[in-house]
């Protein structure tokens, strides 16, 4: 249905092609989070991977900072219709931190979890072969605690709620166990591309 | 955040789009106008949802956008979207230039099921608003007057000048009805017009001033607007004592 007296604003198509359905591209990094920002130290900040309830590996700041540093050029795309094109990050790839751990996956699915008490669920098939990172810069500078910083996840190709700011751990668990937004509506799985904002999209 | 959660909306069906009609357009200040959708099928809402429209040009090309709902839980045979002008904005220019009553409009809804409020959550509530994001702090309040409610409640709303203050006369006279709702305006760029108003950005003076007003520490906390905004009034709340998880945050994406 067109919507009458509406006709958008001029369409850059080699933008058109690269922005997914119901998005439009923005030059800003806008802010959103359900709470306040938590005031996160990285000298007592820690990165744990748990198995179920088990805590299986454990870094501190400065033992997360030696693990390989990958970048990332990637578009984000949040559920709130805006996405950034060709934005650079530098972490570490979550199939970085398992072989650090000598972990494998125990399950096919994932919980991040974040200092502010945020959950958000990830198949594991989304945060490895090179899909996912622990990112800990943003544009060549720390990220700032506004963006999630110290530390937050980046799983780029899905919806950005599912970048957990100020990331502290990646739980496996037996089911796939909606996180804080997906109990709250969101689409469990959260492909931009398929236009998967909400429950049933 | 999560050990707070009284009041989470399951994830519901599938919420579909469907037409809407607009059935009245009225003028808030010159920068805000409300815009009243009778959607085809009326939905149950919660006070601090909001509803997405989405625009559709003749070439296929959409444009979707969130607006919070003003309006009461209590009637939602028309929902209040009010909507506040951006210049560099597309969705909301189309509203304020040419939108008129009986237009057909995509809308969806009710989304959103964090920053919700009803009576049955209690208080005393703690709203501060910046700017339109008064908008959903409004529908709370218009839900808490319909249930005649005496939960204390308090609103903070910060506006650059007297005449940009939407809803101004409906929640002054809010006010002067009483029964445990407080009211304090803070008028950043002129004098403050009552004593009880402010006339400065929000600060820990004003938060522990307000916090006094109060019978008692607020139960939940909602603050919505600027992302600066909200986080100056979340991080005095926190210095104040509130403690993170009360403490609810809505803040304008683009």
């Amino acid at each position: 249905m067109a919507t009458r007296g509406f006709f958008g604003r001029h369409r850059d198509p080699d933008a058109a092609e690269r922005l997914p359905p119901g998005q439009h591209l923005t030059d800003d990094f806008p802010v959103l989070s359900a709470g306040p920002m938590p005031r996160v130290r990285t000298d007592t900040w820690t990165f744990t991977v748990k198995d179920g309830p088990r805590p299986v590996a454990k870094w501190s700041w400065d033992e997360f900072n030696a693990l390989p540093q990958t970048k990332f050029l990637r578009d984000i795309h949040c559920v709130t219709t805006w996405s950034k094109f060709d934005t650079n990050w530098e972490g570490v790839l979550v199939d970085d931190i398992l072989e650090a751990a000598g972990l494998d996956a125990s399950t096919p699915y994932t919980l991040a979890h974040a200092y502010d008490g945020y959950s958000t669920n990830v198949p594991f098939a989304d945060l490895t072969n090179g899909k996912a990172m622990v990112a800990l810069r943003y544009e060549g500078q720390p990220i700032s605690p506004e963006h999630g910083g110290p530390a937050r996840l980046l799983v780029p190709h899905l919806y950005f709620w599912k970048s957990a700011k100020w990331v502290n751990g990646i739980q496996f668990t037996t089911r796939d166990e909606a996180g804080f937004w997906e109990l709250r509506g969101y689409h469990i799985y959260g492909d931009p591309w398929k236009e998967q904002r909400f429950t049933g999209d | 955040m999560t050990e707070l959660t009284p009041n989470i909306i399951p994830a519901a069906n599938a919420i579909r789009w469907q037409k809407a009609t607009i059935s009245a357009i009225e003028h808030n200040t010159p920068r805000v106008s409300s815009f009243w959708f009778k959607p085809a099928e009326p939905f149950a809402f919660k006070a601090g949802q909001h509803a997405d429209i989405r625009l559709t040009a003749p070439d296929g090309y959409r444009a979707q956008r969130s607006y919070s709902i003003a309006s009461a839980p209590e009637n939602n045979e028309a929902i209040e979207l009010t909507i506040e002008r951006l210049d560099d904005g597309e969705v909301s220019p189309f509203f304020h230039e040419v939108a008129q009553v009986g237009d057909e409009i995509e809308l969806r809804g009710p989304l959103g099921g964090h920053f919700v409020w009803s009576v049955n959550d209690g208080g005393p509530l703690l709203l501060i608003g910046g700017g339109s994001g008064v908008v959903p702090l409004m529908s709370m309040l218009r839900h808490r007057a319909t249930q005649n409610s005496d939960v204390p409640a308090l609103l903070f709303y910060s506006a650059r000048i007297w005449d940009e203050v939407i809803f101004r006369d409906e929640l002054l006279k809010m006010h002067e009805a009483g029964r445990g709702f407080e009211l304090a305006f803070s008028i950043t760029r002129e004098p403050a017009r009552r004593p009880v108003d402010f006339s400065r950005r929000i600060d820990m003076p004003i938060i522990a001033e307000l916090l006094k007003r109060l019978p008692a520490n607020p139960s939940v906390a909602y603050i919505c607007g600027s992302n600066r905004f909200v986080e100056n009034a979340a991080q005095g709340l926190i210095d104040a004592g509130l403690p993170p998880p009360l403490i609810r945050t809505e803040r304008y994406g683009v």
